[in-house]
């Protein structure tokens, strides 16, 4: 499947989902509209908007988007900086809502992206897991459940009962990760390679990553690295300038990229 | 790593099917109610974390707050008996608007670098200043009662009814922060023309005065145009005066709140989707 058949995808809106898609973009369109100077009070707004000189420049971060990543497929971004691949992720993570198209999602999204969002320096590595968890749309209950398993891999110890602010840059980074992948996630959003943690913990991450690809996760890759996206992604997707180049087998993509 | 989750339904989300976003914020809230309890106990945790006198001192703010208005305004206002019980009663219900739609406005600014990163129901840090300032204007009730026995005033069975006024004052709070920090997002010095907003208004409402000062001739409209002196009104009646308010007052008062709360979450929320628009 290529560019040339996108159109195809341009269905009807009341059209059928298939069972098997888990992330679905039917034309999708993010514009950006913002004032041509910053205008940052609402002073200078006022003034500006009586005088009628508050001037809009358009600007398409997506444009026309069509794609269908299915059930447990690892499916990979790729394209320059600027080309519109994290708003991609914004938008399937709902973030960002589409001015127009459509979005479906089949299973509960998973970003991980921030990691220890929201992490406060005051109060403990545990409290800290309960408002992360809380912010990732979990029940306390779920994650009093998990605790145990999140802190045994986070490798924190006692130090879980410590304020946040004591700890060093890599453990609240261990902390965020083991919250964010506590739970098999219905979909998972990666933006870039993971480097979280010394090598050793890296390596446990890869083996979780992999534990969730065998059972059946769906993964939206955004990378920069081809050896990255040939090695992890069955199917790419080429951005340039908010919209699809090229999509198909990730080699080929790859090959389109590097064409042009 | 344990796989056995309980089993849950899939989360289907398709933006077609997504109606009205006063709705979904709504459903979303609820989803997220643990997240609101957490970033209410947080507030609290961390401004009492570091301090020797922790929760104590939400108590003992409006307590000093009251022994100085009582000390400069008791030999003006005579003719009120029982003055720091009068202005206390005011003073806990006008601290808990102007701090909450304030930290409504802080809180909202704060949490949109979060609503860039993640998704999450947007009314949910306005909700959550809301809440810090119930667990606050409960804690600081402690006080109110014991300077009400210490000044001799009795306790009346009419306290019993303060979850009343209590439950407006929320309602039109939520809607009052709602509607600013729909704006405060986008215009930072909005939270500095509100703090000026707030001098004004609490000079024009009956709360270090007593509504008697002002000429009768002009009484009516002075008051009757301005929300916050029903909800100071209502709350204060029971404690100070011991008796229930007027049918007419909670009857203003009640639509009062509900409106600015049915608008500011109609206004907040046909604005939300364009939150993480702003660069």
């Amino acid at each position: 499947m290529n560019s040339r058949i996108a159109s195809e995808l341009r269905l009807p809106s009341s059209a059928l989902i298939s069972a098997d898609a888990m992330i679905r973009l039917e034309d999708v369109a993010v514009r950006y509209r913002a004032p041509e100077e910053r205008l940052g009070t609402f002073k200078e707004y006022a003034i500006r908007r009586l005088q009628r000189r508050v001037r809009y420049a358009d600007f398409f971060a997506l444009d026309g988007i069509n794609l269908e990543v299915r059930r447990g497929e690892i499916f990979g971004i790729i394209g320059r900086n600027g080309a519109g691949k994290s708003t991609l992720l914004k938008v399937v993570s709902r973030v960002l809502v589409p001015r127009r198209g459509r979005l479906y999602l089949g299973g509960e999204v998973s970003p991980l992206l921030e990691l220890g969002a929201g992490f406060h320096p005051e109060l403990t590595g545990r409290e800290n897991v309960m408002l992360n968890g809380t912010l990732l749309g979990r029940t306390r209950r779920e994650l009093e459940a998990r605790m145990d398993s999140i802190v045994d891999f986070a490798e924190l110890g006692n130090f879980i009962e410590a304020p946040l602010r004591t700890y060093s840059s890599g453990m609240a980074a261990r902390l965020g990760f083991a919250v964010a992948t506590a739970w098999q996630p219905d979909i998972l959003l990666v933006d870039e390679v993971l480097a979280v943690g010394d090598e050793a913990f890296q390596h446990k991450c890869q083996v979780r990553m992999q534990t969730f690809r065998d059972a059946g996760t769906t993964a939206l890759i955004v990378t920069h690295d081809m050896v990255t996206a040939a090695a992890l992604c069955a199917r790419a997707a080429w951005l340039e300038r908010g919209k699809i180049c090229s999509i198909g087998p990730t080699a080929r993509v790859i090959e389109d990229y590097r064409a042009a | 790593m344990k796989t056995e989750t309980a089993p849950r339904r899939p989360q289907v989300y398709d933006s077609l099917k997504r109606g009205p976003v006063a709705v979904e914020e709504l459903r979303g809230l609820i989803k997220y109610r643990d997240l609101i309890y957490q970033l209410v106990r947080r507030d609290l945790v961390s401004r009492y974390k570091r301090s020797a006198l922790g929760i104590v001192w939400t108590m003992l703010n409006p307590l000093g707050m009251m022994v100085v208005l009582s000390v400069v305004f008791s030999q003006l206002f005579r003719t009120v008996e029982g003055y720091p019980a009068y202005v206390l009663s005011g003073l806990l219900a006008w601290n808990f608007f102007s701090q909450t739609t304030s930290a409504a406005m802080t809180q909202m600014v704060w949490g949109s670098t979060l609503l860039h990163r993640i998704y999450l129901p947007r009314t949910t840090f306005v909700v959550s200043a809301i809440g810090t300032g119930l667990v606050n204007l409960v804690l600081a009730l402690v006080p109110l009662l014991l300077v009400v026995i210490v000044i001799g005033l009795p306790l009346r069975w009419t306290l019993t009814f303060l979850p009343v006024p209590i439950l407006l004052l929320t309602a039109f709070s939520l809607g009052v922060g709602l509607l600013f920090s729909a704006w405060a997002i986008y215009f930072p010095d909005v939270a500095e023309m509100y703090q000026l907003l707030l001098v004004a208004w609490l000079y024009m409402t009956p709360v270090i005065y007593p509504a008697e000062t002002i000429p009768e001739a002009y009484r009516y409209w002075f008051f009757h145009l301005n929300p916050m002196y029903y909800m100071v009104e209502i709350f204060r009646k029971p404690i100070f005066s011991g008796v229930l308010p007027s049918f007419a007052q909670l009857g203003a008062a009640a639509s009062i709140a509900f409106i600015t709360l049915a608008l500011g979450w109609i206004v907040f929320s046909s604005r939300a989707d364009e939150f993480t628009y702003r660069v």
